[in-house]
């Protein structure tokens, strides 16, 4: 006779650990694999509590219930099933949870984190929490839409190879009329950059409304084609407040030839960003994603969702641009971290490095990879360190760092170019771009009075303030 | 220095550009022999393209004979470039390092810029 069948109801408030601390359990493959850091309220012992996160993230609830035994428990609940030390940290720890493929919707990115971080998040059991990586299971990765064309791809479409691409946000981020703003998109893409880009909250403001950005932006990208003879771009926002204005902008960038579009993920929502996103690939459209509101999730080290969930999310549902931080510039960025999960956007197989902050192996299967864009207070005198952390497979973007050049736009796009093809050049030659940079910058602006004259200008701006979320070490 | 003009214009094919690398002075022999050593290091295989420069912006130039696969003779590759520049003195002459796991090319670079239109 089953198991199962003998089991009889109990009604009350049982202990989360008889039921969701396996610490035996055997992981399957087609598991949904998560890290928590778990800081739990005094008197819960590290057992309950990641036993209470498991539980809460899937299948309990508080009490027993007599419908719980009109199923088979078992073959759908989360288990914790094992618990580890924080280093550097007295009072977290890690908690592993194993979540059977069962409980989530396939290809639905929005159904696995309604569960994850849904209500647990505000448990009482748990006095912070924080989601520190997923393992995604092949059979999950396959089931979703993934990047709408890829980094080859793209590198394909736009006829760009062996470099990093370069970008620049236009400032001032608000209040510029759409021909004013063309204007500044123009000269940045005539000097020498691939694409420029609408801020954030950019939408379709009385000051620009959409559609008049639209038409002057790519009359700006045609005439830099035609003078250079190098493909351009500029990242049209099309997010907006609903989800039929947000298609009716993105129709309309299709309509008028401009090869790459934007929207913000986060903020946007994720639905309507998959849907999106499936758009973009039907349409041939590239899709450039911000990330406004990330820090407000990641960047408390015991309490949200670590960037790299956000990225791997993100690769999910789709998007062929990702914000990823700098790692030297004006933006909160830990170096390892933020290699992670530039390993995260563009590699097929992540394997598990602690020294990164990655807790699982992770297979992308085939699914394309995203550029990682880095981009906030970045300029001429970052690029030797850029091009080594970044590698090719990156979007520089360099905002003030163009449009601040003291002869304007052009010039400071000519000389991030120079700057950028020096260190490439370099690099390939075998030289050490970190140590070498200055020399390599100083001698490539021999030829160029454009570097030469950004070099002057920044010479002396550093951002040094200490990261607020860094990996967790030993440190004592 | 006071402000200067960036010189670029749709009236002068000078200002036309050739990818990566095009923003650097020409590069020297010793130069372009270490751009090709990068690319036999990365295990990709040299191939080489050209076209008339009114046509530079197709995806497709003229292949010149096939891609060298599996060659990692730098000389022979720095000869075979030599050869499609004398057979094709007015064209753009480009090199690329296709690399076949990636479906993607490593490398590309305009090795002799022909007669600009």
């Amino acid at each position: 006779m089953n198991e199962q069948i003998r089991k009889t109801y109990d009604a009350g408030v049982k202990e989360y650990r008889a039921t969701y601390w396996e610490p035996d359990y055997a992981i399957k493959e087609t598991d949904i694999l998560a890290c928590f850091k778990v800081i739990p309220q005094a008197g819960v012992s590290r057992e309950e509590a990641a036993a209470a996160v498991a539980a809460e993230s899937s299948t309990g609830t508080w009490t027993t219930v007599w419908t719980d035994l009109l199923t088979d428990l078992d073959h759908y609940k989360g288990r914790a099933y094992r618990i580890e030390d924080v280093p550097g940290h007295d009072e977290a720890f890690y908690a592993f949870i194993a979540y059977p493929a069962d409980l989530f919707e396939e290809g639905s990115v929005v159904n696995v984190f309604t569960s994850l971080v849904g209500n647990v998040f505000g448990f009482k059991a748990v006095r912070s929490l924080r989601l520190e990586d997923i393992r995604f299971p092949i059979w999950f990765v396959k089931t979703c839409f993934g990047p709408p064309h890829g980094i080859h791809v793209e590198r394909d479409k736009l006829d760009k190879y062996g470099r990093p691409l370069l970008g620049c946000t236009i400032k001032p981020k608000l209040g510029l009329s759409a021909k004013n703003y063309g204007r500044a998109v123009y000269e940045c893409l005539r000097g020498g950059l691939d694409f420029t880009k609408d801020d954030e909250n950019v939408n379709s403001q009385p000051f620009m409304r959409w559609r008049d950005r639209f038409l002057f932006c790519q009359e700006a990208i045609e005439k830099a084609e035609s003078e250079t003879g190098e493909r351009k771009g500029h990242y049209l926002n099309v997010t907006a407040g609903t989800v039929e204005d947000m298609f009716q902008r993105a129709e309309f960038a299709k309509e008028i030839g401009t090869p790459i579009i934007m929207s913000d993920y986060l903020t946007l929502g994720w639905a309507a960003h998959n849907s999106l996103s499936k758009w973009c690939r039907d349409n041939g459209l590239l899709l450039h994603v911000h990330r406004a509101m990330h820090a407000v999730l990641d960047r408390n080290p015991n309490h949200g969702i670590n960037f790299r969930v956000l990225t791997k999310l993100l690769r999910l549902m789709g998007g062929d641009h990702l914000h990823s931080g700098t790692v030297v510039g004006k933006l909160e960025g830990d170096r390892e971290a933020t290699l992670g999960w530039i390993d995260l956007m563009r590699d097929k197989y992540v394997k598990e490095d602690r020294s990164r902050g990655i807790f699982f192996d992770q297979d992308w299967g085939s699914m394309p990879g995203v550029f990682p864009c880095a981009s906030g207070g970045i300029h001429v005198w970052h690029m030797p360190a850029l091009v080594s952390i970044f590698g090719n497979d990156s979007v520089l973007q360099f905002g003030g760092g163009t449009l601040g050049h003291p002869w304007g736009n052009a010039a400071g796009a000519a000389a991030n170019r120079v700057a950028l093809e020096a260190c490439v050049q370099a690099r390939n030659e075998g030289r050490e771009l970190e140590r070498e940079g200055k020399d390599i910058l100083l001698k490539a602006a021999e030829h160029s009075p454009e570097l030469k004259i950004a070099m002057e200008t920044w010479k002396e701006i550093k951002f040094e303030f200490d990261t607020v979320d860094k990996l967790d070490v030993q440190h004592r | 220095m006071s402000v200067q003009d960036y010189h670029s214009r749709l009236s002068d094919p000078a200002s036309r550009k050739m990818g990566t690398f095009s923003y650097l002075p020409p590069m020297t022999k010793e130069q372009i022999r270490a751009q090709v050593e990068w690319i036999v290091q990365n295990g990709w295989n040299p191939a080489i393209e050209h076209t008339e420069p009114q046509f530079a912006m197709s995806n497709y130039w003229y292949m010149w004979k096939l891609p060298m696969f599996g060659e990692t003779d730098v000389d022979a590759i720095l000869a075979e470039l030599e050869a499609c520049h004398a057979a094709n003195p007015d064209n753009h002459v480009r090199l690329l390092g296709y690399n076949n796991f990636t479906q993607s090319q490593g490398a590309n670079m305009v090795v002799y810029r022909g007669t600009p239109v």
